[in-house]
């Protein structure tokens, strides 16, 4: 089966033979399979956000090779088989929402009625059916970044790249969008890419948590998150749950998996 | 509720402007000011309605002036920012010079232009005009087509969009208030500089003409009713750049999308 991300040996310098040159990842090797939720976690400036530019073809990789969906990250981007969200929703504030959505298929060349069905379709599975005609500075933080969600999805890609989404949200809408982004990426199949440094964030959404170095970043550990499929707030108040958090927060300090903490993190 | 804040809009200047005139009109009663000094609001408005056929005419042929080189400079203003906008070397070599030229007393380039065109053309006048609003559009225009926000960057690189699509789809959309600013700016300024631009000689028939001949006879009156008038049709140039923007633009009245520079 086709695997849907392919990092193979990559490293990333930036200003490469310049007296600054940054040394942001060395020599990463990662595979992802179809339907996986893979969240990259690690401390600021560890290459997190770099690692998934270089998925996108955002970036080119100094040295190695990014295959997305069994192509070159470049052929992938040409032929959008990812859908991306940042931090800022980033939409376009001349644009209503329906036609925020519609952007990304727009450009691939979609007639004007199937588009507007398409924006429709993705605003009822984000919840937001009624907004099709607001403006971005209508909506409120949470909202603007269900729109971004449902544009990434629009095309229906079989890839969606996330960059820190919900890093601008107050703890409780984030909550929420987590839950929602589940429901959505259930519903559609999606695998998804998540950057993050939330520890719990990463371990409740996720299939497999990506630990990373400080810089220059490498993966230092790949930790499996066998909470199941339907996750929701028992997953939350979980002893399973607590036990992957401090797995992966020992991850992050460095302790090699054989001398962690086995106990369960007190509640 | 927005017709109470248009209210609350409109009427604190109103009434300020309604307390000046009477404030105006009772000291040139109470301190017997001679007409040549300060004529009273009440002659001025007296000449205004008398010679309205005649303050008509003139504001006329200095609006079309304004107008003419509103819409020719920024046309030109525009056309310079996209080429500003693509080639960083191109807008290091003009943006020194359209600064330069800025800044060039107005007066010395209308006696220039006066001397270049017939005596009677209201060309120099005009390009005077265009000259002032080219730089105002080139300007802001310049800057709402590069400043893209980095997040609409890489979203459209994701989407694998041509560097014209993202001139069409962002660039332009994003300069769109820039143009608007620049305009509210620059529509005012096409009425004065086309009124300063006939203190410098030519042809006889705008309304700055009109103020320096009532002056020069002591019609201090008829000279404040052509001030009036030109007071009018810059506030008519600027609004009307007002209400293009809020027909042009999305969302209508109160959106960010506005606030552009």
């Amino acid at each position: 089966m086709t695997k849907a991300v392919e990092i193979r040996s990559v490293s990333k310098v930036f200003n490469l033979g310049r007296p600054n040159a940054v040394e942001a990842l060395v020599d990463v090797d990662l595979v992802i399979e179809p339907g996986e939720f893979v969240s990259l976690i690690g401390p600021s400036g560890c290459g997190k956000s770099t690692q998934l530019r270089l998925i996108a073809n955002l970036l080119e990789p100094t040295t190695g090779e990014v295959l997305v969906n069994g192509k070159p990250a470049h052929r992938a981007r040409l032929d959008q088989d990812y859908g991306m969200a940042f931090q800022q929703a980033g939409l376009f504030e001349w644009r209503n929402v329906a036609r925020n959505i519609e952007l990304p298929l727009e450009l691939k060349g979609w007639g004007k009625d199937r588009r507007r069905a398409r924006a429709l379709e993705m605003l009822a599975l984000v919840k937001l059916p009624e907004f099709a005609s607001h403006y971005p500075w209508q909506l409120s933080g949470g909202m603007q970044q269900r729109v971004a969600i449902a544009r990434a999805l629009a095309a229906h890609p079989p890839l969606l790249l996330m960059d820190e989404p919900f890093g601008a949200l107050d703890e409780m809408t984030r909550e929420h969008m987590q839950d929602e982004l589940l429901r959505i990426c259930g519903e559609t199949s999606t695998t998804v890419v998540f950057v993050t440094h939330s520890i719990p964030e990463a371990v409740y959404l996720s299939t497999k948590v990506v630990v990373m170095s400080p810089r220059p970043g490498r993966i230092i550990d790949v930790v499996d998150v066998d909470l199941g499929a339907r996750r929701g707030v028992e997953t939350r108040e979980a002893t399973a749950f607590f036990r992957k958090v401090t797995e992966v927060r020992e991850a992050l300090r460095g302790i090699p998996a054989a001398h962690r903490e086995p106990a369960v993190e007190a509640e | 509720m927005r017709s109470r804040s248009l209210v609350r809009l409109v009427l604190p200047p109103v009434v300020f402007g309604l307390a000046f005139l009477v404030l105006w009109e009772g000291a040139v009663k109470v301190f017997d000011l001679k007409p040549y000094f300060l004529p009273p609001p009440s002659s001025i408005w007296t000449r205004f309605r008398e010679n309205l056929g005649l303050i008509w005419e003139a504001a006329s042929v200095s609006g079309t002036n304004a107008l003419v080189g509103l819409v020719v400079g920024t046309v030109i203003g525009v056309a310079l920012s996209f080429v500003l906008a693509r080639f960083r070397v191109v807008n290091e070599l003009v943006t020194p010079l359209a600064i330069a030229l800025n800044a060039v007393p107005i007066f010395v380039l209308v006696a220039v232009l006066n001397n270049m065109f017939s005596i009677t053309s209201e060309v120099p006048r005009r390009l005077m005009v265009s000259i002032v609003v080219q730089f105002i559009v080139l300007v802001n225009v310049t800057r709402g087509l590069r400043d893209i926000d980095q997040t609409h960057l890489e979203l459209m690189r994701s989407f694998a969009a041509s560097e014209v699509t993202i001139l069409r789809k962002v660039r332009v959309p994003n300069a769109m208030p820039y143009l608007f600013t620049a305009l509210r700016i620059a529509a005012p300024a096409a009425v004065i500089t086309a009124f300063v631009s006939e203190y410098f000689g030519g042809s006889q028939n705008g309304l700055g003409s009109r103020i320096v001949g009532n002056i020069a006879i002591s019609a201090n009156a008829a000279a404040w009713a052509y001030v009036l008038a030109a007071c009018l049709l810059g506030l008519s140039f600027f609004l009307t750049a007002v209400a293009l923007e809020l027909v042009v633009s999305p969302g209508g009245v109160g959106s960010p999308a506005r606030d552009g520079a």
